[in-house]
């Protein structure tokens, strides 16, 4: 299985590729990719050194271009697709079906992958990309268990990737306007969730509370962990009971379960993390390496190799395990 | 402007749903999307009443078509999307899957929870038959009025969300049985409990977000009451009102009177707020730094 590892910044692409990635997956420095936080990301030169950076050492580079292009400005994201193929770019991640008709008839000669953000949650929907677009590989939304997983491989003539570490949606994603209607910014729109220039924080009495446009997200008693407020993870009230109404602020760690992947057919494993440090994903491709050549080998994964990655130390398999539902 | 009544996103009892579709056979509205959206367990358990209430609005003489779900993953879920095509009614997809069992030519209606967010998109469906697509609502003004025009070009009908709680996210974890420490698969259908959902506070006691079974809802009825003449002049040509389980008839006639000049739009705003629950209404996602967002007073 090939490992698909986060790179915000060309450095993070270079550690990325060092510490044993197959492939990288970074964006342009603009509303074009879900990650689109400031200081973050590469300019249409950044890329192109980093594809010869990458190939030169054997590893692939895939560029993310996965908002949904905004109306009467569509060029921006046409602009993004000529980039990526003149960086060289072994594959360009996109959700929005006009965005794909565009490559498709524009750029035949780059490979598309669908991303996380079109939501394609069964083998119908990604026959339909791969014949009306010639979708190549789908990144598989967060919503399916390990034995749908199996089962939609079984389905398909396409490659599959999954998320296997970091930052976890609970809802459909490409399906969610949460942080829009709290903030008037979106990461199908503008490539943020909860973003950080609308968050404040006030000390009030022995709490730490966050807020997002004015809606409590946390309140944090003095010495207990103060997690990002992502509007999911908020603790709320609904009738008499209060809590992680929608998640709790937990991480995804799918590491043990990378047998049960690749028995399911799963082609690549995906990190989330883009916006991490460039200590972070050293850890975490290192990691998660050393569990790919254990499994090569026949040797057991490594267990809780990255607890100390992820966030709250506290970490999910999400909805791999029906009982997340 | 006219007025489409989209599918009804709560889980109500049989009789509920019959009484409804009644009231909304006398409703001033042009069409009426039938079907189960939100979740698969629920249809078994109602589904009876759509082929009446099909029946009964046609005959009072509205537009009628079914939904597909909105999250279409299990084998079960693809199986209804395909046998809906059977039914001859026309086809409103919420989720692009949907599309692969249509026969090709034949035409279909796209709704909001499908990501139309610029004209390439709207052109791909248009070339694959759709004819009416409701835009996701999510989208600001001046996206309406591009992709309103696009429509006019390409003889697609543009229906923007009228009013109704927002559907903000769908997700595979069921939130009503989280709420009772139950999995999806056993969640002896505790939805069916709030007919409009389940309201959602922050920790300082804001009214924030409604949980719906899988679907999490706004807690604001977002509607376009003072946004009439901004769509108008875009080019839209139909406002979509989604089912709440009070007052909905007085809903569609205040819409209706709206859209043909008898009622002002201030006038009509605040009578609104004593239909709705807490009086709370929104429409920044429209016009506004953000979805909850509301320009009136």
């Amino acid at each position: 299985m090939e490992l698909v590892c986060p790179a915000g910044t060309p450095a993070a692409l270079r550690t990325a590729v060092d510490a044993g990635a197959h492939a990288v997956y970074c964006g342009f420095a603009d509303e074009t990719n879900a990650r689109n936080f400031p200081g973050l990301n590469f300019t249409p030169e950044d890329m192109a050194e980093a594809v010869a950076y990458a190939h030169a050492r054997g590893a692939k580079v895939l560029v993310a271009i996965n908002t949904f292009p905004r109306a009467g400005e569509q060029a921006l994201w046409h602009i993004a697709l000529a980039q990526a193929e003149a960086a060289r770019a072994d594959a360009v991640i996109l959700a929005d079906p006009g965005l794909l008709a565009h490559a498709a008839e524009h750029h035949p000669g780059l490979r598309l992958h669908l991303s996380v953000q079109a939501a394609a949650a069964n083998p119908d929907a990604i026959n339909l990309y791969a014949s009306a677009f010639g979708v190549r590989r789908v990144v598989l939304p967060r919503v399916l268990s390990v034995q749908e997983i199996t089962a939609i491989n079984r389905a398909i003539d396409i490659e599959t990737e999954v998320f296997v570490f970091g930052g976890l949606c609970v809802m459909a994603e490409g399906r969610c306007s949460l942080s829009s209607y709290a903030t008037g910014r979106s990461p199908n729109m503008n490539g943020v969730c909860s973003p950080a220039s609308h968050v404040a924080y006030a000390q009030e009495g022995d709490e730490l509370v966050a807020r997002l446009s004015g809606f409590t997200i946390h309140r944090s008693p003095a010495g207990s962990p103060a997690p990002y407020p992502t509007l999911c993870k908020g603790c709320f009230t609904s009738q008499d009971q209060s809590g992680h109404l929608f998640e709790d602020p937990v991480s995804l760690d799918a590491m043990q379960l990378l047998p049960q992947l690749a028995r399911a057919g799963v082609s690549a494993l995906k990190i989330e993390g883009r916006q991490r440090s460039r200590a972070y994903v050293a850890g975490v491709v290192r990691g998660f390496r050393a569990a790919l050549d254990a499994l090569a080998a026949g040797r057991p994964i490594p267990e809780g190799a990255l607890s100390s990655l992820t966030e709250g130390q506290a970490a999910t398999t999400g909805a791999y395990a029906k009982s997340w539902r | 402007m006219d007025l489409t009544v989209g599918p009804n996103p709560y889980f109500w009892s049989i009789e509920s749903v019959r009484a409804f579709y009644a009231g909304l056979a006398e409703a001033p509205v042009e069409r009426v999307v039938l079907g189960e959206w939100v979740c698969s367990k629920r249809l078994p358990f109602w589904q009876d009443a759509i082929a009446e209430a099909a029946e009964q609005l046609v005959t009072a003489g509205k537009q009628v078509a079914l939904s597909t779900l909105a999250l279409i993953t299990l084998p079960r879920e693809r199986r209804q999307s395909a046998e809906l095509m059977q039914t001859g009614l026309p086809i409103e997809i919420n989720d692009l899957t949907a599309l692969a069992y249509l026969p090709e030519g034949t035409p279909f209606w796209v709704g909001p929870m499908v990501n139309v967010y610029n004209e390439g998109t709207l052109r791909w469906l248009a070339g694959r038959g759709a004819e009416r697509i409701c835009l996701p609502p999510e989208l600001p003004l001046a996206s309406v009025r591009a992709l309103a025009a696009e429509g006019q070009r390409l003889g697609v009908a543009i229906e923007v969300w009228g009013h109704g709680r927002l559907p903000l996210a769908i997700s595979g974890r069921c939130y009503h049985a989280r709420l009772h420490a139950r999995s999806k698969d056993s969640c002896q259908f505790v939805c069916a409990e709030d007919p409009d959902g389940r309201a959602v506070q922050t920790s300082d006691d804001q009214p924030f977000l409604a949980i719906n079974g899988v679907q999490t809802l706004s807690h604001s009825i977002a509607s376009a009451a003072l946004q009439i003449e901004a769509l108008r002049e875009a080019g839209v040509t139909a406002l979509r009102l989604s089912p709440q389980s009070r007052d909905f008839g007085t809903i569609c006639a205040g819409y209706a009177d709206l859209l043909r000049g008898a009622l002002g739009a201030a006038d009509w705003a605040a009578r609104l707020r004593a239909l709705v629950p807490d009086g709370a209404l929104s429409d920044g996602f429209l016009q506004g730094p953000s979805g909850a967002h509301w320009s009136g007073r």
